[in-house]
């Protein structure tokens, strides 16, 4: 059965006639999360989870064509069942199941298999066909338990205290920060860039509530922050704004910082690998768990991810795809940048 | 240890010299006598030698996680380093493991005499019971190397910061001969087994980059010209019978180079003399990169000490037989050196430095231009009434360097780079045209900005033609200028011409691949310098 054709545009549904995270304009696109390297500008129409709904009306326009779903709540298209299932990547991220004559096709987006009490836990699909994504694809990828990075990090922020420095981390304003937030919640006052609050807006319409922030604007005052908590986008690094705040001592927050090299290269004072994506094992067991006869592995070490999967007996094939990380870090530039 | 893992992040994660040496002074008010003299000898290579071999440690590390080679060695060329890379692919630790870095390294030379077995046993215990971060601190204190950035540079300024001990008879100090399992942390920071008397140096004169048109600089008589060369430059001293040389980064390097040392005893005078200390072969200058090849070596081997031989040029004399004298004009003090060469029959690989004889600063020009034919970088212009300053100051000396030539040329392969590169690709190898084809010419590493980097690093992800390894041949599309100090014809190269320190000029996104060099334009420069 051929339910998905990888195209030029994105990943095009056949029968449905719609595309799943397309990188380019078309008709009808099903968005698996708000993202900018999944969910981009100039689709005729949306199709998403009730919380990605608020974000991409953000991100992209309060204007656009766009309708929302429920957790296994399934609409049909053209012949085509359409769920959508919790990925645990960020808030209203959804795995996004297809069943047409019997036969059953998940598309990942994102993912990270351990629980973030953010967002609805990773549920894991049965499935014939499985497209994976693979940004952390190497046994070097082991995240610590969520209590043990809280604690290293909430240890650090007091280390600065008694040294009279404030907490700076860095983290993607759509997902990451929020993540931050969640795990730093009620330690101090949080202090977070336009570019998050207005997220944390458009989340909190929904039936979220997020931890309380402030913003912290161009001409903030430097004595109120002092000592407090402040979260950036990562574009901000070497930014006039961090220059501005009193005794910043900076952290990033991302799954690359498991490496030295990474945390050295951003030349920061604090590297947490808190991801949002799931890790070696982490991927593995979803992979299993399918029980797929075959799986589609897209960004990241898709050829390593796919490599090792034929040769432990799971059919695997890599994509090309036009998603990943590091675009995303261009988008959050223009973003921060305004 | 854990306090030693801490003092390791710290340093790592920080690109301030300050920061650094602030975590050295932290780790050494709170460590014991002998974790402190501990973490002197790790970082100035007084450490036991390594008693596992780090194939064996690969092996084993393979066996308990029972993942493929290639999975391996793909993990290896993200990580980047073999230490680190075992300490993310073991399995979390089952109980935990606290002693001292004492204890550890007392372990860790007791180990070298035990069988493989029992080695296995003792690394294998150790591996199950420290988390990731200890692990790789445990695996780089057996292992050998332990690169993190810290320079002896560093270490000594932390404790001079701690003791308030001058920081170049620190350097001494923990250079000069002790035995940590004899002395205690006191006496080797008061340098009891040391005479400072005899090893402190001067600070170097340096000199400025010749900003304004030669004319203005007076009268022509009025100066003393010599060639520039890109070697290290050293301060020799020779005081009581004892050599000591000093690099101008402040550290004491005598052993390095035992052509010098040796050398210095012909002399019958005592002296502070400086000068450059250059790759010397048949009275010819050495490029730099064969020069490296001799650097912060443990061990030379009779084959290198063959084939990159070292030789000293002198420049000046800051102390003869006891005597202060950098208050002398150079005039003056050039004298005293010619002098001391008179008097003694000296090996033909210490040289002084030629002064140059010219009439006019037009003349100077064309001796200029032609400085890159011998090696020489170009020109130092030094002011004969002028004594020898303490550090860099404006007006007496001069360097006047030749003008870089630069080709346009592609990339073709990319490799990741090391330490805080590692995760991006910032080792280029750079083609020029030949016939229909193309043609390596060079390799460079350095130039472009962080910003750069990280562009080009996601350029190569996607533009790679190769999908495991650690270099990555890419589509030769990216072009770049770079700029290099000489160029000569070459047997060993496969293009016919070897370049001198060829670095990374500026990214071209303006030209593409049509306007790059051809290895006919690139050799025409040969003949035009």
């Amino acid at each position: 059965m051929k339910l998905i054709r990888f195209t030029k545009k994105g990943l095009y549904c056949i029968p449905g006639k719609f595309y799943l995270d397309p990188w380019q304009p078309v008709d009808y696109a099903v968005i698996s999360h708000g993202h900018a390297d999944h969910a981009r500008w100039g689709m005729k129409r949306y199709l998403c989870h009730h919380h990605t709904k608020p974000i991409l009306q953000h991100r992209i326009n309060a204007n656009i064509n766009i309708q929302s779903l429920g957790y296994n709540e399934t609409i049909s298209i053209n012949g085509v069942n359409l769920s959508f299932h919790p990925a645990g990547h960020i808030i209203g991220s959804a795995q996004i199941r297809l069943e047409y004559k019997g036969f059953v096709l998940v598309f990942t987006g994102d993912y990270k298999t351990t629980s973030d009490n953010l967002t609805s836990p990773f549920q894991p699909i049965k499935c014939h066909e499985f497209i994976t994504e693979s940004t952390f694809g190497l046994p070097i990828y082991k995240w610590l338990p969520d209590t043990v990075l809280k604690q290293q990090m909430h240890d650090w922020i007091a280390t600065n205290k008694s040294n009279n420095r404030t907490s700076v981390f860095f983290g993607y304003s759509l997902g990451k920060a929020q993540r931050i937030m969640k795990m730093l919640e009620g330690v101090d006052d949080i202090y977070v860039h336009n570019a998050i609050y207005a997220l944390n807006e458009a989340i909190n319409s929904t039936d979220i509530t997020l931890p309380r922030t402030n913003l912290i604007t161009a001409d903030f005052n430097k004595k109120a922050i002092q000592n407090k908590i402040v979260i950036l986008p990562p574009a901000l690094l070497g930014s006039k704004m961090l220059k501005r705040i009193p005794n910043a001592a900076t952290a990033v927050c991302s799954g690359w910082m498991q490496i030295r090299g990474n945390r050295r290269w951003r030349a920061v004072d604090a590297g947490f690998p808190v991801s949002d994506h799931a890790d070696w094992n982490g991927l593995l067991s979803a992979v299993k768990a399918t029980e797929a006869e075959k799986v589609y592995v897209t960004h990241g070490s898709q050829a390593t991810f796919s490599k090792y999967l034929n040769e432990i007996g799971i059919l695997a094939e890599e994509v090309i795809t036009e998603y990943g990380e590091e675009q995303m870090e261009d988008v959050e530039t223009k973003v921060a940048a305004t | 240890m854990k306090d030693f893992v801490n003092l390791i992040n710290a340093i790592e994660i920080t690109n301030k010299t300050n920061a650094k040496i602030q975590a050295l002074v932290d780790y050494f008010t709170k460590a014991t006598d002998k974790d402190k003299l501990w973490l002197i000898a790790i970082f100035t290579g007084k450490r036991p030698p390594r008693p596992v071999k780090t194939s064996l440690l690969k092996l084993w590390c393979m066996e308990i996680i029972k993942l493929p080679e290639w999975l391996f060695l793909e993990s290896y060329s993200t990580v980047g380093d073999l230490g680190e890379t075992l300490a993310l692919l073991l399995p979390e630790p089952k109980h935990h493991i606290n002693k001292t870095l004492d204890a550890w390294m007392q372990d860790i030379i007791a180990l070298k005499a035990k069988t493989d077995e029992e080695k296995k046993a003792y690394v294998l215990n150790a591996w199950s019971g420290l988390n990731i971060q200890e692990r790789f601190v445990f695996n780089k204190l057996i292992g050998g190397s332990f690169r993190i950035g810290v320079s002896k540079k560093t270490l000594v300024n932390a404790l001079a910061k701690l003791s308030g001990i001058d920081a170049n008879q620190l350097m001494h100090s923990i250079i000069g001969n002790w035995d940590i399992q004899t002395i205690s942390f006191q006496d080797l920071v008061n340098g009891e087994h040391i005479n400072y008397d005899n090893s402190k140096p001067y600070p170097f004169c340096l000199a400025y980059a010749l900003e304004t048109n030669i004319n203005a600089l007076g009268y022509p008589n009025e100066w003393q010209i010599e060639y520039k060369w890109d070697g290290i430059r050293g301060q020799v001293l020779k005081r009581n019978g004892e050599i000591y040389i000093w690099s101008r980064g402040e550290e004491l390097v005598t052993g390095q180079f035992p052509e010098i040392e040796t050398a210095m005893r012909q002399f019958k005078n005592d002296f502070v003399i400086d000068g450059e200390i250059l790759a010397l072969k048949d009275s010819n200058v050495l490029l730099f990169n064969d020069l490296q090849k001799r650097l912060n070596r443990k061990n030379i081997s009779k084959k290198l000490l063959e084939e990159v031989p070292i030789g000293f040029y002198v420049y000046d004399i800051l102390e003869l037989n006891s005597k202060d004298i950098r208050d002398v004009a150079l005039e003056k003090r050039r004298l005293f050196l010619e002098q001391l060469f008179a008097s003694t029959d000296i090996p033909n690989h210490i040289k002084l430095s030629q002064i140059i004889h010219f009439e006019t600063w037009d003349a100077l020009h064309s001796i200029r231009k032609n400085a890159r034919t011998i090696n020489s970088e170009g020109l130092m212009l030094k002011q004969k009434a002028s004594p020898y300053h303490v550090g860099r100051k404006k007006g007496d000396w001069w360097k006047w360097k030749v003008d870089p030539l630069t080709i346009d040329v592609v990339m073709i392969y990319a490799q990741k780079g090391s330490g805080r590169r590692s995760s991006k690709y910032t080792d280029y190898t750079f083609a020029v045209k030949k016939d229909d084809g193309l043609v390596t010419v060079a390799k460079a590493y350095s130039g472009l900005t962080d910003k750069e980097i990280t562009e080009i690093s996601r350029w190569v992800n996607k533009n790679a033609i190769e999908k495991f390894g650690p270099v990555r041949t890419v589509k030769p599309e990216l072009v770049f200028e770079i700029a290099f100090e000489g160029i000569a014809l070459s047997n060993r190269h496969k293009s016919g011409v070897a370049l001198r320190f060829p670095r990374i000029k500026r990214w071209r996104r303006d030209k593409s691949i049509k306007d790059i060099d051809t290895i006919q334009s690139v050799k025409s420069l040969i003949y035009a310098q």
